[in-house]
C-alpha cells in the first residue's frame, strides 16, 4: 500500500482550504437539469457545483434525490436536458463528449468487474491508450497501491467483496483519471469492512492526489470521507460546505435530520432568543417570528439538582456502553437526549433536561 | 436505471426486416385467400371436412398434451426429487427423444410393427401396426414430451424447498403438499412446455400423414402435393393459423396472474430427495418401457432395415445428403444467431413499443406452422420476386425467420450476464462502442451464442416442411430423403438417412446438454 508509482499519482493532494487563492475548478457544473421522460418531474434541477483539484466531495441524500444521476451525467452515461459540465476546462455537454473520451474514472456500486477477465486483465482494460510497454508496469503499480499484487491472476468471483471493491478502485485509478467518481462504493460491504475500506480508499485518493466525487446515502460515510459535502434533496442541492460546518449549522430541517439526528421544536423568535417548549433558548443567529428550532441530542443534558431544567418523562432508553440515548416525552412531543453520563434513568422516571449550546433556527 | 426507448438504426433495421419477413407473407396469404369468388369462398369455408379437420387437430393436440404430461411429470419428478440412480439415465431419456424427428419415429414404429414388420420377423408375433389417432398420439407424445420434461425438471429442481417445508409445518401431509404447493409452482413451466408441444403438434404433418390421421397440416400437405388447389390451401393455412393464434392467446391468458416469486439465487437450498424404497422396481419398469419405445425400438428398427439394404449407390447418396443437410444447418445456424443477437439485445436493453413488437414478431415467426409459413412464402415470392423461388437463399431465409425465436432464448440468458453496467464500465474506461462489444459483450455471451447456434443447427437438421416445400430441386437433405422413401414404404432405403439423422441429432443434443450443465 505504500509503494507509489511515479507521475501525477504521487502529487500530494492538499485540501483547498489551505490555499490562499482557490485554484481553477477541476469540475464545474452549472444549471444541470435532467428528467427521464417528458412530463415527469426532473430528477435533477438546476444543480450547480464546483470541485477544486485534489478535493474529495460527497453528494449525500436519500435514494431518489438525483445524486447517482449527477454522477452518470458527469461520466457521460446520460445526457442532460439543460446545463453544462466542464471537466478541467473542457466543455462536455455541447456537443456531448462520449464517456470513453472524458478522462473520468467511475467505481460502480456493484463494481461491474468484467467476469471473463482476471484482476490484471480488468486493470489493463482501461490502459489501451498507453504505449504497450508501459501498460503492464502501470497496472501492477496500481494493483500494488491497493495491495492486491498477489491476486492479479485471479478472477473476480474468486475474490471477497472487499477485494473486489479494491480491484474496482484500481481499475478506475489505473488510467489516472482527472476525476474519479464513486457511486456508493462501500454499500455492498459489511459494517466492519466498510469502515476500514473507507479509510484505505481515502488514504489512497489522498496519496495519489486524485480529485473525487462520492455518492452516498450514508451520513456517517459522508462526514468521515469528504472535504466538502453536498446534501441533496429532490434533485436540488439543499446545503453545501465542509462536513463540520454543515453538521453544526444546518440551514433546513431536512439537513438537520438527515445529517445526524436532531430535535425540531417550533417556537417564536425575537432576536437572539426563541421561546419554545424547552423554555427560552439562545439562538446562534438572530431570527424573528415563528421558527423551527433544531437542537442536537448531544446538546441536551439532564439537569443536576440545583440546575434549571424543563421537566420531562423518560420514554425509552438505548444503552450503548460508551453512551446512552434516551427518548424523553415533553408534552405531546418526543425528544432525543444523548448523554455520556454514568447516571442511568429508567422508563417512566420524571427528570429535567436543559440545553447546553445555542440552538439553531432552520427552514 | 431506466431502459432506453429509442432504438438506434443499427438495431432498428434488423428488427424491421424481421417484422417484414414474417408479416408480409402472412398478409399476402390472407389477400390470396380472399381472392376467390363469394360463392366459391362459401363452398370452401363451410365444408364439413373443415370441421372434421378442426376436431382432429384439436383432439390430437389435447391428447398429446395430456399424454406428454403423464410421461414427463413422473420422469421429471424421478430425476429432480428422488434418489433414483444413476440420474443421467433419466436426463438422457428425457432429452434424447428430441433428437429423433417425429417422422423418423413414426417410420420406425410403422416399419417395426404390422405384418412383415421387424417385430414379426424377429419374434413371429403378429404386432398390430400403429395408425390413426392412437398411432399419431403415441408417436407425437414419445418425441415431443422432452419439451415438457425440460421445463418441469428445471422448475422442480429450482423450487425453493422452504415453501414445501412451510406447508409441512402448517400441517399438510406430503401428498397434500405436492398438490397444494409443488404442482401450482409447476404451472408456468408446464404452460411454456405445453405451448411448445402444442405448436409442434399443430405444425406436424409428417407423423399425421404417415399415420393417415387428417389434421390441418396433413391436409395442407395433401393439397400441396396432390390437388394443389391454391385457394383451398391458403384457407387451410389460415384456419391453422387461427387455431395457433387461439393457442397463443390461451397460453398468455393462463399465464396471466402467475406470479413467479423467486428467492435470491444465493438463498435457495437444493430441494431434498425422496428415497424411492419400494418404488425402485416400478420406476425402472417405467424408465425401461419409455426408453424402449422412444429410443430402442426406433434405433433398433433402423439398424434392422439397414442390414437389408444392399444398394451400392446408397453410400454416395448418403454422403451427398449429409453434406447438403450440414451445409443448410450450418449456414442457417450462423444467419439465425446473427439475426437473433440484435433482437435479443433489443428485448433485454430497451423498453417501449418497438422493443415489445420486435419480440412478438420473432415469436410469431416461430409459432406460425411451418407448412403455412412455407406456403405463404411461396405465394409471396412467386408474386414479388419469382427469381427467388426454389433457391438456397430463400430456404435459408425461411429457416432464419422461423427459428430466430429459438435462438433468442439462450442469447437473452447470456445477455443477463453481460449487464449494462459492464458496458458502461468499459465505456468509462475508454473503450468505444465497437471495442466494448468485441472485448466485453461478445466474450461474456459466447456460451449463449454457441447454445443458440447449436439449437438452430439441430432444428434445421430435423426440419421437414420448410425443406420439403422450399429447397431447390436436387437439394436432397437427410430429412427430405427419409421422408421421400418412407412415404413410398421403402423402409430399407430410408434407414441409412434416418440413422445418420438420429445419431447426429443425439450427438448434438448430448453436447448441448453438457454445455448447459453449470
Amino acid at each position: 500500500m505504500t509503494h507509489l508509482p511515479a507521475g501525477p499519482l504521487t502529487r500530494a493532494g492538499t485540501p483547498p482550504a489551505a490555499l490562499a487563492d482557490p485554484p481553477a475548478p477541476l469540475l464545474e457544473i452549472v444549471g444541470l437539469t435532467k428528467s427521464y421522460a417528458p412530463g415527469l418531474p426532473p430528477v435533477l434541477e438546476a444543480l450547480d457545483l464546483r470541485v477544486a483539484p485534489g478535493e474529495l466531495v460527497t453528494l449525500l441524500g436519500p435514494s431518489g434525490c438525483g445524486k447517482t444521476t449527477t454522477l452518470r451525467l458527469i461520466a457521460g452515461l446520460e445526457t442532460p436536458d439543460r446545463g453544462s459540465i466542464r471537466i478541467a476546462g473542457r466543455e462536455m455537454t455541447a456537443p456531448p463528449v462520449p464517456p470513453e473520451r472524458r478522462g473520468v474514472g467511475l467505481v460502480f456500486q456493484d463494481y461491474a468487474l468484467f467476469p471473463h477477465l482476471t484482476v490484471l486483465g480488468n486493470v489493463l482494460f482501461g490502459l489501451s491508450g498507453l504505449p504497450r510497454a508501459e501498460r503492464l508496469t502501470r497496472a501492477r503499480e496500481t494493483l500494488a497501491l491497493v495491495g492486491l499484487t498477489v491476486f492479479e491472476g485471479r478472477y473476480p468471483h474468486q475474490l471477497s467483496g472487499g477485494q473486489q471493491q479494491r480491484v474496482a478502485l484500481a481499475r478506475a485509478l489505473a488510467p489516472r483519471p482527472q476525476l474519479l467518481l464513486l457511486d456508493e462504493p462501500f454499500s455492498n460491504l459489511d459494517a466492519g469492512l466498510r469502515h476500514s475500506t473507507r479509510q484505505e480508499v481515502r488514504a489512497i485518493l489522498r496519496e495519489s492526489g486524485t480529485t473525487a466525487l462520492l455518492v452516498t446515502h450514508d451520513q456517517e460515510e459522508a462526514l468521515a470521507f469528504s472535504d466538502r459535502l453536498v446534501v441533496m434533496r429532490a434533485g436540488r442541492a439543499e446545503q453545501l460546505g465542509p462536513p463540520h460546518e454543515v453538521y453544526a449549522h444546518p440551514r433546513t430541517a431536512f439537513v438537520a435530520n438527515f445529517l445526524g439526528r436532531s430535535n425540531l421544536l417550533s417556537g417564536t423568535a425575537s432576536g437572539h432568543v426563541a421561546r419554545t417548549a424547552l423554555g427560552d433558548l439562545p439562538l446562534e443567529e438572530p431570527a424573528q417570528g415563528a421558527v423551527l428550532v433544531s437542537v442536537r441530542p448531544e446538546h441536551l443534558a439532564f439537569a443536576r439538582p440545583g440546575e434549571d431544567g424543563t421537566p420531562v418523562t423518560i420514554a425509552a432508553r438505548e444503552y450503548k456502553g460508551h453512551d446512552v440515548t434516551y427518548v424523553v416525552r415533553l408534552g405531546g412531543q418526543e425528544l432525543l437526549v444523548h448523554t455520556a453520563g454514568q447516571e442511568v434513568w429508567s422508563e417512566g422516571q420524571e427528570v429535567r433536561v436543559r440545553v447546553t449550546c445555542p440552538a439553531r433556527a432552520v427552514q | 436505471m431506466t431502459l432506453r426507448r429509442r432504438l438506434p438504426p443499427t438495431l432498428a433495421l434488423p428488427a424491421l426486416l424481421t417484422a417484414l419477413g414474417v408479416v408480409l407473407p402472412l398478409a399476402y396469404l390472407v389477400l390470396r385467400a380472399f381472392g376467390a369468388e363469394t360463392q366459391e369462398l362459401r363452398d370452401i369455408v363451410f365444408r364439413m371436412r373443415n370441421l372434421e379437420l378442426l376436431r382432429n387437430t384439436l383432439g390430437l393436440a389435447l391428447g398429446v398434451l395430456a399424454a406428454g404430461t403423464a410421461v414427463a411429470l413422473p420422469l421429471a419428478y424421478l430425476a429432480a426429487r428422488t434418489t433414483f440412480r444413476p440420474r443421467w439415465v433419466l436426463t438422457l431419456l428425457g432429452v434424447l427423444p428430441l433428437a429423433i424427428p417425429g417422422y423418423v419415429g413414426a417410420y420406425a414404429l410403422i416399419a417395426a410393427s404390422g405384418p412383415g414388420g421387424t417385430i414379426q420377423a424377429l419374434t413371429g408375433l403378429a404386432w398390430p401396426g400403429p395408425s390413426g389417432f392412437w398411432g399419431a398420439l403415441g408417436v407425437l407424445t414419445l418425441f415431443t414430451f422432452p419439451y415438457l420434461f425440460l421445463n418441469l425438471h428445471a422448475a422442480l429442481r429450482t423450487q425453493d424447498p422452504a415453501l414445501e417445508d412451510a406447508a409441512r409445518l402448517l400441517g399438510r401431509t406430503p401428498g397434500q403438499t405436492f398438490r397444494e404447493v409443488t404442482l401450482p409452482h409447476l404451472r408456468p413451466a408446464w404452460l411454456s412446455g405445453g405451448l411448445l408441444v402444442t405448436l409442434h403438434v399443430l405444425g406436424d404433418f409428417g407423423v399425421t400423414s404417415l399415420m393417415r390421421y387428417p389434421t390441418f397440416s396433413a391436409a395442407i400437405y395433401q393439397q400441396y402435393t396432390a390437388a394443389y388447389d391454391r385457394v383451398y390451401s391458403a384457407w387451410l393455412a389460415l384456419m391453422l393459423l387461427a387455431v395457433t393464434g387461439l393457442t397463443l392467446w390461451l397460453e398468455a391468458r393462463l399465464m396471466r396472474g402467475v406470479f413467479l416469486a423467486r428467492v435470491s439465487p444465493g438463498g435457495a437450498r437444493q430441494p431434498p430427495r425422496v428415497p424411492l424404497r419400494g418404488w425402485v422396481l416400478p420406476a425402472w419398469v417405467f424408465v425401461g418401457l419409455l426408453g424402449g419405445a422412444a429410443l430402442v425400438v426406433p434405433l433398433g428398427t433402423v439398424a434392422y432395415w439397414l442390414r437389408l439394404e444392399q444398394n451400392p449407390y446408397a453410400l454416395a447418396g448418403l454422403w451427398d445428403a449429409t453434406r447438403s443437410a450440414l451445409t443448410a444447418a450450418g449456414v442457417a445456424a450462423l444467419t439465425t444467431t446473427a439475426l437473433a443477437f440484435p433482437l435479443a439485445y433489443i428485448g433485454n436493453r430497451y423498453a417501449g413499443r418497438a422493443a415489445r413488437v420486435t419480440e412478438r414478431v420473432a415469436y410469431l415467426g416461430y409459432a406460425t406452422p411451418p407448412l403455412a409459413f412455407a406456403l405463404a412464402l411461396i405465394f409471396f415470392v412467386l408474386r414479388a420476386a419469382p427469381g427467388l423461388y426454389q433457391t438456397f437463399s430463400l430456404l435459408i431465409l425461411a429457416y432464419t425467420l422461423h427459428f430466430v425465436a429459438e435462438a433468442i432464448g439462450p442469447i437473452r440468458t447470456s445477455l443477463a450476464r453481460a449487464t449494462p453496467r459492464l458496458e458502461e464500465a468499459a465505456r468509462v474506461l475508454g473503450a468505444g462502442p465497437g471495442r466494448t462489444l468485441w472485448r466485453v459483450v461478445l466474450p461474456l455471451m459466447r456460451p449463449g451464442l454457441l447454445a443458440s447456434a447449436a439449437f438452430v443447427f439441430l432444428s434445421v437438421l430435423k426440419e421437414l416442411p420448410l425443406t420439403l416445400l422450399l429447397a431447390p430441386t436436387g437439394f436432397d437433405t437427410l430429412a427430405r430423403n427419409v421422408w421421400t422413401y418412407t412415404e413410398e414404404a421403402q423402409y430399407a432405403a430410408a434407414a441409412p438417412y434416418a440413422l445418420v439423422l438420429a445419431l447426429g441429432g443425439a450427438l448434438l443434443t448430448i453436447l448441448i446438454l453438457r454445455r448447459e450443465r453449470p
